[in-house]
């Protein structure tokens, strides 16, 4: 063993030995905890729909109609019988299938779209980026409303994968903004260079060294973009185009309940709306706790 | 600053160009016969002969070329075609339910203005107090809080407190101020509180990131006392941002009135585009997106203009 | 942009040393600090980032507070003018200012003081300066704040003010704005405003640091003619030697929060007591010594202020430590003004007797051989194009601008010069990062252009690369281990199963310990990562190693560690360095030949001592000028020339000769045409028509 230089003594100001991430997020960030929390619950509720609800979604009972909530229904009936707390469970499965689905494709194209335009740069950054910003120009919904009037229904295995479609492009153009960004200053950084000097190809560059480093932005606008999805999902079904009867869904429950039932059967609004508001607030608090989390390591 | 107009505005052309085109091949080119999509909604079995009629009608019998030449030679005269379902001009189908919807989002844009500036300066300045906790509950909320849904909060209440229905008649402002306001008010609302929250939310990271900067520093290093630092120092430099987020948050404002419109049955470009979607009128389902991603483009090309002229640095190069 | 030309202290250079006799120190101190102490509570514990220091500083004198990163000199200084974030810093101790104590005041009462009696200027004059407001209005604020002056009098007042700073044209600069001014005319900007209201003291916080070497020297120059003009006292923070030695009276050296030496600028590098402040003195090159004397180092680095070591802080990395030294060692006075904080202060001259023997010790010298060259690069150009808008032509930034030059096998080129001379980006066309606009790069006698993809990944095993920043140099998501192993893996230099090994060879080779391959980057200290960045380039076995500015972000104690490191591979391994930096004395230490860049080209050429001894090119002459000597003894002899104007933009370089703005001896024939260069001495060629 060579002396070299001066061998230097252990790193005194190094971070203190690294606690298991999960602790580490759980100390920081209360808030998303509680987030992370709902998010669960919505997801056993998806999963365990079946054994929680004491009802058949679809079960139509004339008798109950219009019920308010008591103790046989706990949120109420509407105005076919069905009872609204099963509904709304199973109304989980729907939500966080259609959001997760297509928050995740959409976010995956977007990011690959984004990084490419970022890395390549020159021409084939110009052009995409026109495409990008084309699509930018239409709000989501309307943009998911066209798709939707125009490619119809297409139900594989129980999932409209149309209704997927139609949310998840939207979104891609988004993240594929914030992809480019993201890969723009990533390329920018010398450790980028040293990979190029020292011959490494552009597939490993992308792959082991850009890729990685998109890695917590990318999650952090997921979570945010499960969240609109939902939303999505819930004013497309809403509208009459997205998911519909008989299948349990927010928004459906929503539309069904229009204008008519205001005085009658208030339970009917209220509750749909609070199962799309906490899921809507509990991705987004998990988001923004996961970026105030993760951007300072980022940063340093 | 001239070159800066100058090249946005030019910059504008090819974006129209390309989403007229993007619209054309949106509604034509996707997997599916899209006249077979509509004559199916209607329900039924329908026979080869009424699909080639229903075709030939509306002009889809063409070649490729030809639908596209009609196009764009029926755009550059503002002919938008004629509804398929009505069969009275697009153009005109539009015309009448523009100043309803317009001068909702007008109101909700100023509603969320004049809500998110003071909010989100208030909440930075008194950060991490009880203030700014409720301030970020509340603007959280409106990020989770569906517009459609919150419409439909505001009838209720409506109804159960006081017993009033919202009229569904628009009548013109100048007309009838009060009644006019009576009808438009709460679609505002609705649709403003998520652009309200987004805004006060960008105003406030804005807000705390300009507090950080050097120049705060040396402005405290000169003696000058908080207040004025907030006001000379930090503000001009925090709006920025929030200009730039105020142009963007504007599509989610147009969606936000699609849907928002059916719950307040209001007769505007957002209810004509929900029926002409659920009807397959594609003319003015053309029509419509269109002039929705026009819009949308003159008023970012505003927002980075106004965006322009505020930051010198932008202003004087 | 603007480049105008911008003289400063009127036209004629300045040629008598500026220093007159120091200041009388008899009456009262201005400024007496007594044992301040500054803390910080964070999640991770609580940082002790100022410890019992104390110190004076009498009117009209220039006191300079000289440290390393973490040492608590800039904190020292905030926390005077009271600038500490509330929440998370406790401030204890004892802050008069004219016999007033600062630390118990209110806001409002101290507020009162800021910008009127106590002034401050920072480091980067980039961001300082509010964007959005005028000039004016930024230099008139504390006049009509503190002086409620009316707008015709503070206007007045602001245009006397930028005349003083030796700014042209005040009345148009106050309806200016930041952006439109460059780096050295912001700084005076900032000096401007600090001396509105006649203050008495000015803190300066490390206030040249982020500028060019020349403008430097300008800035300098100004605010010591500014202090004894005015009166003025001036607190200079600092990590500079040069600049210690060169415009200060009195120096007090920081270290781990603590203050280890106060003494005059002459006693404290004449005689320094403390074993850190001796090691820094030995550890930083200088210009004024030849290359053959190897650079003496501290070991180890600075300790972490969360938790630093019992008694006396340098305890780990002194070598003359006794047990003794677990105790905090007080302050003891050798000579009237000059104290130390160490036990041995007595006895240190006596005992050190290696500080001597490692300044004679000569390193094998490294002169590479004359035949065998193994980088030519001919009439390199590289420009790029930047837009200026649809109808205008788009305009060219030249960054590099016809450049010949030779490296031999073996040797190390020092390419020096100041921001916008094109020297990275001249190293980035070696490395093949960018291609040329034109000319050739022949590694080995092969036109790097000509390459295809196959032949060039074999070049680029044989040439490497170290960059600046250690903090983004490194892939923040791989550990050090897989960060060197991947280039041996991507080329199969070596089978699988004997990376490993490879990799603690190539650790231990750097000085860093092989369990260091399973750390991230982030639990590195800069030292470290920037020996890991040496590691890898290492890994694929290079002849040639393009240091871009390598050590230009360490701390001097680490930078004298890492440049030894370097000498002693290169001459273990016979590499060849292209060595990029703008720290003449740096690249004097460790280069055999040296060229220096302006604007995109060559001026002079000449093997390293003799450029130093011998500079012939005026803008040459300019740099050594400029760049102070750690030593104010020679310091107080040396004349000055300081050169005039600000760099110009590589958008638009003078015609001809593109030093001819600022040249003195520039006559309208330089204007005619880009200058030859000749060979005048052996070795030695200068692109100039005068000399």
């Amino acid at each position: 063993m060579a002396t070299i230089a001066a061998v230097p003594s252990a790193p005194a100001d190094a971070l203190p030995r690294q606690q298991s991430l999960f602790w580490q997020f759980v100390k920081s960030q209360p808030l998303g905890i509680i987030g992370f929390l709902v998010i669960l619950l919505y997801v056993v509720c998806a999963f365990g729909a079946a054994w929680i609800s004491p009802y058949d979604p679809e079960a139509i009972d004339f008798g109950a109609m219009l019920g308010a909530p008591g103790r046989e229904h706990w949120f109420g009936t509407d105005q076919y019988g069905r009872d609204v707390f099963s509904r709304i469970v199973y109304g989980a499965r729907t939500a966080l299938a259609v959001g997760i689905l297509s928050a995740v494709v959409g976010c995956t194209v977007g990011a690959l779209v984004g990084a490419v335009s970022g890395y390549f740069g020159g021409r084939i950054d110009n052009w995409i980026q026109r495409v990008v910003d084309i699509m930018l120009s239409f709000p989501i919904i309307v943009l998911a409303m066209v798709v939707v009037a125009v490619l119809g229904k297409q139900n594989v295995g129980g999932i409209d994968t149309n209704l997927i479609v139609a949310i998840a492009l939207p979104i891609v153009p988004k993240m594929a903004r914030v992809a480019r960004a993201s890969t723009l200053s990533i390329v920018a950084m010398p450790f980028i260079d040293a990979a190029r000097a020292a011959g490494f190809s552009h597939s490993r560059i992308v792959l082991r060294h850009i890729l990685p480093n998109i890695v917590a932005p990318y999650l952090i606008l997921v979570t945010a973009f499960i969240a609109q999805a939902i939303l999505l999902e819930a004013s497309l079904s809403f509208l009459g185009l997205g998911v519909t009867e008989p299948t349990p869904a927010w928004g459906l429950m929503l539309s069904g309940a229009s204008a008519d039932f205001y005085q009658t059967a208030p339970w009917m609004i209220l509750f749909p709306g609070l199962a799309i508001t906490l899921a809507v607030f509990a991705f987004n608090l998990f988001g923004d706790s996961l970026r105030d989390w993760l951007d300072p390591k980022l940063k340093s | 600053m001239l070159w800066y107009v100058i090249r946005r505005l030019v910059m504008v052309i090819p974006t129209l160009i390309g989403v007229a085109i993007a619209v054309f091949f949106l509604i034509r080119v996707m997997p599916g016969d899209v006249v077979v999509v509509k004559l199916r909604a209607d329900g039924a079995a329908i026979s080869e002969e009424t699909i080639q009629a229903e075709r030939k009608r509306l002009g889809l019998d063409k070649p490729l070329y030809a639908q596209f030449a009609d196009y764009m030679i029926g755009l550059a005269h503002l002919d938008l075609g004629k509804s398929l379902w009505t069969g009275e001009s697009v153009l005109k189908e539009i015309a009448i339910r523009i100043p309803v919807s317009l001068q909702i989002a007008l109101m909700s844009a100023i509603i969320a203005v004049a809500i998110a500036i003071p909010l989100g300066t208030i909440s930075a300045l008194y950060r991490d107090t009880w203030i700014d906790h409720t301030v970020r509950v509340v603007a959280v909320s409106g990020l989770a809080i569906p517009s459609f849904w919150l419409g439909m909060l505001i009838i209720l209440a409506l109804l159960s407190l006081f017993n009033w229905l919202p009229k569904i008649g628009y009548v013109p402002f100048w007309k009838d101020p009060v009644a006019n306001l009576a009808v438009t008010i709460w679609p505002a609302i609705s649709v403003g509180y998520r652009y309200a929250a987004v805004a006060t939310r960008m105003m406030r990271s804005s807000l705390l990131e300009v507090m950080r900067e050097d120049y705060i520093r040396t402005a405290r290093a000169k003696g000058v006392w908080t207040q004025l630092i907030m006001r000379r120092h930090a503000l001009r430099n925090a709006m920025l941002p929030v200009v730039t987020v105020i142009g963007l948050e504007f599509a989610f404002l147009i969606g936000g009135l699609v849907v928002t419109e059916q719950v307040f049955n209001i007769n505007g470009i957002g209810k004509l585009f929900v029926d002409a979607t659920a009807r397959g009128d594609f003319n003015l389902i053309q029509g419509l997106v269109l002039l929705i991603a026009t819009i949308f483009i003159f008023v970012n090309l505003i927002v980075d203009l106004l965006y322009g002229w505020l930051d010198p640095r932008i202003r004087l190069t | 942009m603007n480049n105008e030309v911008v003289s400063t202290l009127g036209n004629r250079a300045l040629v008598e040393p500026a220093s007159g006799p120091a200041p009388s120190r008899a009456g009262e101190p201005l400024l007496e600090i007594q044992d301040l102490n500054v803390q910080f509570v964070t999640s991770h514990g609580t940082v002790r980032a100022v410890e019992g220091l104390s110190y004076e500083v009498h009117p009209g004198e220039m006191v300079a507070i000289v440290g390393e990163s973490g040492s608590g000199k800039s904190v020292s200084a905030l926390a005077v003018m009271q600038l500490l974030p509330a929440g998370t810093a406790r401030t204890k101790g004892s802050v008069r200012f004219g016999g007033r104590e600062l630390l118990g005041l209110t806001d409002e009462e101290m507020r009162k003081i800021r910008g009127r009696d106590i002034a401050m200027i920072f480091q980067e004059p980039m961001t300082s300066l509010n964007p959005v407001l005028k000039i004016g209005l930024q230099i008139t604020e504390p006049l009509t704040i503190h002086l409620g002056m009316d707008d015709a009098k503070s206007r007045a007042r602001a245009i006397e003010l930028l005349t003083l700073v030796g700014i042209t044209d005040p009345e148009s600069r106050l309806n200016q704005y930041p952006h439109q001014l460059s780096g050295g005319m912001r700084q005076r900007v900032m000096i401007a405003i600090g001396l509105a209201c006649n203050p008495k003291l000015l803190i300066a916080d490390e206030p040249t640091t982020a500028l060019d070497v020349t403008i430097q020297a300008q800035i300098l120059e100004l605010m010591k003619d500014l202090s004894r003009r005015l009166g003025v006292a001036v607190i200079i923070i600092t990590h500079n030697l040069g600049i210690v030695a060169r415009y200060a009276d009195r120096v007090n050296v920081m270290y781990a929060a603590r203050l280890v030496e106060s003494g005059t600028a002459e006693r404290v590098f004449g005689r320094p007591l403390h074993p850190y402040a001796r090691g820094l003195l030995t550890a930083v090159p200088r210009l004024d010594r030849g290359r053959n004397a190897k650079l003496s180092t501290i070991d180890g680095a600075p300790p972490n202020l969360l938790n630093p070591p019992s008694g006396c802080r340098f305890r780990p990395r002194c070598r003359f430590v006794i047990d003794k030294c677990l105790e905090d060692p007080s302050f003891m006075e050798m000579e009237p003004g000059h104290l130390a904080a160490c036990h041995r202060v007595a006895e240190i001259e006596a005992i050190d007797t290696e500080d001597r023997r490692i300044e004679t010790a000569s390193k094998a010298s490294v002169n590479g051989h004359d035949d065998d060259s193994i980088l030519a690069i001919k009439g390199a150009k590289k420009f790029f194009p930047v837009r200026a808008g649809w109808l205008r032509k788009p305009k060219l930034v030249r960054a590099v601008n016809d450049v010949t030059i030779d490296i031999r096998r073996g040797e190390t080129l020092g390419l020096v010069g100041e921001s916008g001379c094109g020297k990275s980006t001249l190293g980035r066309l070696v490395l093949r990062l960018d291609d040329p606009t034109a000319g050739e790069i022949l590694f080995e006698g092969v036109d790097l252009a000509k390459l295809d993809r196959g032949g060039m990944i074999a070049v680029r095993k044989k040439m490497q690369v170290i960059f600046q920043d250690p903090y983004s140099s490194l892939n923040p998501r791989m550990t050090v281990g897989q960060i060197i192993a991947e280039p041996i893996r991507v080329h199969e230099i070596l089978p699988k199963p004997q990376i490993p090994d490879r990799v603690a060879e190539l650790l231990q080779l750097v000085g860093l310990f092989p369990y260091m391959a399973l750390r991230y980057p982030h639990e590195l200290s800069g030292g470290q990562r920037q020996r890991v960045g040496i590691a890898r380039a290492l890994a694929v076995d290079p002849r040639v190693i393009v240091c871009d500015e390598a050590v230009s972000a360490l701390d001097v104690s680490i930078q004298g560690q890492v440049i030894n490191l370097l000498e002693e591979l290169q001459q273990r391994l016979g590499l060849t360095y292209l060595f990029i930096a703008h720290d003449l004395a740096v690249v004097r230490h460790i280069s055999s030949k040296v060229a220096v860049m302006y604007l995109g080209r060559i001026v002079e050429y000449a093997p390293s001592d003799e450029l130093f001894a011998n500079p012939k090119h005026p803008y040459t002459k300019a740099l050594l000028a400029a760049a102070p000597v750690p030593d104010p003894v020679i310091e107080r002899t040396r004349p000055r020339t300081i050169i005039k104007g600000e760099l110009p933009s590589p958008l638009n370089p003078p015609p001809g000769c593109v030093f001819n703005p600022r040249c003195p001896l520039a006559t309208e024939e330089c204007k005619q045409a880009v200058p030859p260069t000749r060979e005048l001495a052996p070795g030695h060629s200068v692109a100039c028509i005068h000399v």
